[in-house]
């Protein structure tokens, strides 16, 4: 018998790992979008269109993607996990519902529009449409992260016969950690699609396209990323503080702390041991993680000898953990010295370009890598002190979620190439577009038809 | 609110569940049979039968993510039992979904020497997901389980089920397109009317012999009287149909609507049908809407969005189909 409890957290991991991808992506993509669209709108100057045409196409693959996938999340927690919803069904039950009513209805229909009718509707309305799109992921963030963080730190409701009943919905919406959650989340996004827009725009320069918008973009993404990279680090260090709160023995894993210890080191590199209960090769500097979580050079840390047996795996937690955080500063650092050199001679070194664009997916790595901190540093439980993840799992055979599990990745491996190479190359296709003539005189009468002379392939 | 009590609760969402679920049915319906029946000899036809359901299909793909979340909302016990059983069946729903949605989107952005191997995986996702929703829908009627029986009867309804969403498709597409591919919309209209007329008649002979209270349902005046009239509108339906698609296409473009008209009527009898052989089970024979719901105040919390929110769903809804009104042009990314 294959054991359908790995198997299926496995199945999950996996699952949810390729849908969060997409939002990740779509959830700030849109706001972007809209702005493209609403300095189009402004100005009436081509350049927004482009900008806004190209990456519309972006969006559009990336929403579809990120809705098939989401079909398949919706299923999985009653297939894989019927315990989840037998226990406390009652809270995730609403939220889940009104995540659907509220937002998916309103950004699917609103897809359509802003993809196909620009020349259906009038204008303002189309820009609406872009809008509500925007508004609707957003939404979608919103409640789903408001069940992900009651699942990490669960308030206003009370256990009658080992089910959830809730008793204080504001309390349940803002819980402790759902503030910290969200915005880190959000950021996350937006620092995802900044180094997207920053990679795929260096490259369409290094290949030589001289148009304007590439440039544009490139600037608009960079310059956000310098504000968002130190925010998203502040807004970390924040949400690493609510968790100590609330969840000590996952901070003790994230950084490497065996034994309850007063000044304890920020561990930066280490190959911790289970077995011994140490960190092996460590580089560590002293007292720097009292610190940062105390405030204390000599503050006190719980070690996870405190939690035996109710602590969650250690390594995982601990090198995601470095894994996000360190891309974190490496965004910082290629923001700032990107930006400074756009600032000061308007143009980037040809290193620059070559490292924005070895950075184009970097935001993804950084949030999977948050995500496993979070979630594996959660275990063994799926909702915190309430409900053990191997209490909630499936009794399918082990063999057919092995099935499902084989098919799946498979899937997800040829569907992940084929997004990245349509990126690469509709960048490469946009390339050879001819720039439209910025001396057009024409230009200002496109604010009466606004698909005339806008109107190229791209 | 004390006149809501369980029971209402549990009756309203069921069915608004069954309302979700012959939503998703009609409505993405009509898109998986444009796929299923994609023409691959001919590719300005397949552009403008895609760019007939582009702004659509997503909005109606949503009615199935409602429908499967009301269950799980509403009924977590049956949720899991009707999936438990259905696991297998239910992944390659999904894994038929995936492809058709993603080919939809890649087949316009790749090179065009690749454009007709996602076309396939269109046509080739749509019959996945369309078969695999036929099939689970026969081993539910035949009380979710699994025997030579019951699988040669699933196969059976799963045949049928891409008959009808070709059917519903071609319908579609008879009113959203004109000239060379109306004709041949109009055709394969034909042809899937009379293969989904053969299947419901089969499955309603074989339902009643092997479901005992079906069997009852049907047959046991005075309702039987009155439920009668559903199946009589339904073959109704389909003679009209019949004698409409002989006279299409019409000058003007007259009634070009009227197969898509009749087809909604027909999915509406068979599913009514359907939905009273097995009232009040929500898994045959073996748990009741009134067993299987959720607590009160979780079903009224939903309850009291759904009443605000799915009105403005419709609004929104009707405003995107007003925009899209007439018939297809080649769908541009703007
Ligand atoms: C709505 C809730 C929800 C959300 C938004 C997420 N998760 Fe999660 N996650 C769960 C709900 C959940 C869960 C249902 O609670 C699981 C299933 C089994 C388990 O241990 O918890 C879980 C487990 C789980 C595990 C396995 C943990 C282990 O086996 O030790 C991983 C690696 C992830 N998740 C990863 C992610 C990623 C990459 C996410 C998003 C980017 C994510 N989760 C968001
Ligand atoms: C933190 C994790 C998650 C975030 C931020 C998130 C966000 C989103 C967003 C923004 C979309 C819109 C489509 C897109 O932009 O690609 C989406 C789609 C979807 N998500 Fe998630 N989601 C998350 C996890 C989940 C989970 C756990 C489920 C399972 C219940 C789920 C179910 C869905 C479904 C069903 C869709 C398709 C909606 C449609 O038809 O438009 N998501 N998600
Ligand atoms: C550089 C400084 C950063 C710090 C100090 C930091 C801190 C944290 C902490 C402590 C957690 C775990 C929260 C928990 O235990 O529940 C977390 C989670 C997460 N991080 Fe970061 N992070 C940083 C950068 C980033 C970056 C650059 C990204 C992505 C672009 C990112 C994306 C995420 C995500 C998606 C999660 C999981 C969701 C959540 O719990 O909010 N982080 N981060």
């Amino acid at each position: 018998m294959l054991d359908t409890l790995i198997l299926s957290r496995i199945q999950f991991a996996a699952n949810i790992s390729f849908h969060i991808l997409f939002p990740t992506i779509t959830i700030a993509l849109g706001w972007l979008l809209f702005y493209f669209k609403v300095r189009f709108d402004i100005s009436t100057h081509p350049v927004w269109m482009r900008a806004y045409r190209f990456w519309v196409k972006v969006f559009a693959l990336t929403f579809a993607l990120g809705v098939v996938s989401g079909i398949t999340m919706s299923f999985q927690f009653g297939t894989n996990w019927p315990g989840f919803m037998e226990s406390i069904g009652n809270i995730a039950g609403p939220l889940l519902a009104y995540e659907i009513l509220t937002a998916f209805f309103l950004e699917a229909t609103m897809l359509g529009i802003m993809l196909f009718g620009f020349n259906k509707v009038p204008r303002w309305a189309h820009t609406l449409a872009t809008f509500l799109v925007a508004l609707g992921t957003t939404f979608s963030a919103f409640w789903i992260i408001v069940l992900n963080s009651w699942m990490h730190t669960p308030a206003g409701f009370e256990m009658r016969d080992g089910v959830a009943h809730a008793t204080d919905w504001f309390a349940i919406i803002f819980n402790p950690s759902f503030p910290y959650r969200f915005t880190h989340m959000l950021i996350a996004s937006a620092l995802t699609v900044s180094f997207l827009v920053a990679g795929i725009s260096a490259y369409r320069i290094l290949r030589g396209d001289n148009k304007k918008a590439p440039r544009l973009t490139l600037k608009t993404a960079l310059l956000s990323a310098a504000i968002l990279a130190p925010t998203q680090a502040v807004v970390g260090d924040f949400h690493g503080l609510n968790t100590l709160e609330h969840q000590p023995q996952k901070v003790a894993a994230m950084e490497g702390i065996w034994h309850t210890q007063r000044g304890a080191p920020l561990v930066l590199f280490a190959i911790p041991d289970q077995e011994t209960q140490q960190n092996r090769f460590a580089i560590e500097i002293p007292k720097l993680a009292s610190l940062i979580l105390t405030h204390d050079a000599n503050g006190e840390l719980k070690g996870l000898n405190e939690f035996v047996g109710k602590h969650p795996p250690v390594a995982p937690v601990f090198y995601s953990f470095r894994v996000m955080v360190g891309i974190g500063m490496l965004m910082l650092l290629m923001a700032w010295w990107s930006s400074y050199r756009l600032l000061r001679y308007n143009s980037l070194s040809p290193l620059q370009l070559k490292i924005l664009i070895g950075m184009t997916f970097s935001g993804w790595v950084a949030t999977l890598a948050g995500w496993y901190v979070t979630e594996i540093g959660r275990q063994p439980y799926l909702v915190y002190g309430i409900l053990k993840t191997r209490d909630a799992v499936t009794t399918v055979p082990g063999e057919h979620v092995a099935l499902t599990l084989v098919m799946y990745l498979v899937l997800y491996a040829v569907l992940l190439t084929a997004y990245i190479k349509t990126l690469f190359w509709l960048a490469n296709r946009a390339v050879e577009v001819e720039e439209y003539d910025l001396t057009l005189p024409g230009l200002a009468e496109s604010r009466a038809k606004p698909s005339a002379p806008t109107g190229a392939s791209l | 609110m004390s006149w809501l009590t369980a029971e209402h609760l549990a009756l309203i969402f069921g069915s608004l569940t069954a309302f979700s679920i012959l939503l998703y049915a009609i409505l993405d319906g009509y898109d998986l049979g444009v796929g299923i029946t994609l023409p691959m000899h001919n590719e300005p036809w397949r552009d403008t039968a895609i760019a007939s359901i582009g702004p659509f299909w997503d909005a109606n793909e949503t009615w199935l993510v409602l429908a499967v979340g009301l269950l799980l909302v509403a009924f977590p016990k049956a949720h899991s039992a009707i999936l438990h059983v259905l696991y297998l069946p239910a992944a390659l729903l999904l894994i038929g979904l995936i492809l058709r949605g993603v080919a939809f989107d890649f087949r316009a952005k790749v090179k065009a020497n690749r454009k007709a191997r996602w076309d396939y995986t269109f046509k080739a996702g749509s019959l996945l997901a369309t078969f695999s929703q036929g099939f689970m829908l026969g081993i539910y009627v035949m009380g979710l389980q699994y025997n030579t029986g019951s699988i040669i009867f699933a196969c059976f309804s799963g045949l049928c089920v891409t008959a009808a969403y070709a059917m519903i498709g071609n319908a579609w597409l008879i009113g959203k397109t004109s000239g060379e591919l109306q004709l041949h919309a109009i055709k394969q209209c034909k042809i899937a009317g009379v293969l989904t007329l053969s299947g419901i008649l089969a499955v309603s002979a074989i339902n009643p012999l092997v479901n005992a209270n079906v069997f009852q349902v049907w047959t046991e005046p005075p309702m039987a009287y009155v439920f009668a009239a559903i199946p009589l509108l339904c073959f109704a339906m389909f003679v009209i149909g019949y004698l409409a698609l002989k006279r299409l296409p019409l000058p003007k473009d007259h009634g070009a609507w009227l197969p898509f008209f009749i087809c909604n009527i027909i999915f509406i009898c068979s599913f009514l049908g359907l939905a009273l052989s097995f009232y009040p089970f929500i898994v045959p024979n073996q748990l009741t809407l009134y067993q299987a719901a959720s607590s009160r105040e979780s079903l009224l919390i939903i309850f009291w969005g759904a009443v605000v929110v799915i009105p403005v769903i419709a609004a929104y809804t009707a405003v995107a189909y007003y925009a899209f009104r007439g018939k297809a042009d080649n769908l541009k990314y703007y």
